[in-house]
């Protein structure tokens, strides 16, 4: 079923997608991968807080092509998130409700979905240029020195998406 | 010896860095338009409609195909009638990478060591394989590899009696364990023979041959399309979310190797497949 969601979204929200359901977002997504996720990770284990707050957040699991002029971004497509499956239920547990990347997770990822009610979204890997064209802003807002890895925050408009797994847990994989 | 200057393989680099990295070759272009025309499932459709309109985009727009436009690998044939001059050449090529990826608008996806992980913000080093072969040009393959598929590679080190039946099932087991994380459709290169790193070389390469031109050994070509037949059976499908369209093509490139060994190594690409060659 196609859906228009608004980002961020609260358990709620999340508790009624499916696994299959077509979703067109609009709103804020924050963009973190490996690196910034490792040391979003380290930040917590000093009891620092992390570089926004993650409560009801969706977080987009990429690293963009450099922007040319004039442009607010550059190819936008989704790594792979199992990468990031050792970090992930950690900040799920801190009110994260949404995650877009693509790929298989882990058990231990399935097992925080569901304690917190988190939708795992696919976008579609190698379609860049298609979904930069969704993105109407971006801001690198935390560890700039990452470059492409650095945490960002997106405003996107109808970023088209799959529900992969849902929080009940339903896997299209 | 014909002279050849070093900078005109690095400009040359340069320029094809940036073209490969937004418009593909035409066989893997008429891969994605057939697949478009025959894929039975419904979400499946939709991606590769998706994927067909974001090479348009790529093109047009010179957005990169894909935002991880890889590391560069580089296949540089050279004919021992070659003298090159102006300079080294492993410099020379780097220097083309450095300026493709930085005048290009591409990510810069390499790090200076696998343990620290410092972003080396230029791409570079690219890793360069090089031929010593007959004749008098130089021949350039550039092929930049993403790594949500490349990951998924694998090196099967087969015995003997393992046989056809042995390379067959570790294409199958490399290819349903990438699934979803190396975007498919993909492109699957493969390495039978040869050593331990002879048979990745091999696979590597294989990814740069085009899609549909089969090998000349007959039971490698049979091999191939049998392979591409069943892994397009394994219902993973565009973006693993199922279909007929799971791969696009299956390249297999075959060396002779040791009585005791059989190697295979499985090259998994996307349907990014980016490959270019030019001739100097
Ligand atoms: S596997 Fe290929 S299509 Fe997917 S993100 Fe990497 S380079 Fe892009």
């Amino acid at each position: 079923m196609d859906k228009h969601i608004t980002v961020p979204f609260d358990r709620s929200v999340s508790e009624s997608l499916k696994a299959g359901d077509y979703i067109y977002l609009s709103g804020t997504v924050y963009v973190a991968r490996d690196a910034a996720h490792k040391r979003m990770t380290e930040a917590l284990e000093k009891g620092e807080d992390l570089p926004f707050d993650i409560k009801d957040q969706t977080i987009y699991y990429m690293g963009p092509s450099p922007a040319r002029e004039g442009r607010v971004i550059g190819s936008a497509g989704p790594t792979t998130a199992s990468r990031m499956d050792k970090y992930a239920p950690r900040l799920m547990d801190l009110g994260q409700t949404g995650m877009i990347g693509k790929g298989k997770r882990t058990e231990a990822v399935k097992d925080a979905m569901i304690r917190n009610g988190v939708t795992y979204f696919a976008a579609v890997g190698g379609a860049g240029a298609l979904l930069s064209k969704c993105i109407t802003a971006s801001e690198v807002i935390a560890y700039d020195d990452l470059g492409t890895e650095a945490v960002r925050k997106l405003t996107v408009h109808d970023f088209p998406v799959i529900v992969v797994m849902d929080c009940h847990g339903n896997s299209l994989y | 010896m014909r002279e050849v200057q070093v900078e005109t393989i690095r400009d040359a680099i340069e320029e094809m860095c940036i073209s490969v990295c937004h418009e593909l070759s035409d066989d893997m272009k008429q891969c994605l338009y057939k697949a478009y025309d025959t894929e039975t499932s419904d979400i499946g459709k939709k991606i590769l409609g998706q994927l067909k309109e974001n090479l348009d985009i790529a093109k047009e727009e010179m957005i990169p195909i894909c935002q991880d436009t890889g590391m560069a690998v580089i296949f540089l044939k050279v004919g021992q009638d070659v003298h090159l001059m102006g300079g080294d050449i492993k410099d020379a090529v780097n220097e083309g990478v450095r300026r493709g990826y930085t005048k290009g608008y591409l990510r810069k996806s390499v790090v200076a060591d696998p343990i620290e992980r410092v972003n080396t913000k230029d791409n570079t080093p690219a890793v360069i394989h090089y031929e010593i072969v007959p004749g008098d040009k130089v021949t350039v393959t550039l092929a930049p590899k993403g790594f949500g598929s490349e990951n998924m590679s694998r090196v099967f080190m087969l015995k003997p009696a393992d046989g056809i039946e042995g390379v067959k099932n570790a294409i199958l087991t490399a290819v349903k364990d990438a699934g979803p994380n190396a975007c498919p459709p993909m492109v699957v290169g493969v390495g039978v023979g040869g050593t331990f790193e002879k048979c990745a070389l091999m696979a590597k390469e294989a990814l740069t041959r085009p899609a549909g031109v089969h090998s000349d050994i007959k039971y490698v070509k049979d091999l191939e399309e049998e392979m591409l037949t069943k892994i397009n059976e394994l219902d993973i499908g565009p973006a693993g979310l199922g279909g007929v369209t799971t791969a696009f093509a299956v390249n297999i490139n075959t060396y002779p190797t040791h009585i005791a060994g059989l190697p295979v190594a499985v090259n998994i690409c996307c349907h990014v497949n980016r490959h270019i060659t030019k001739e100097i």
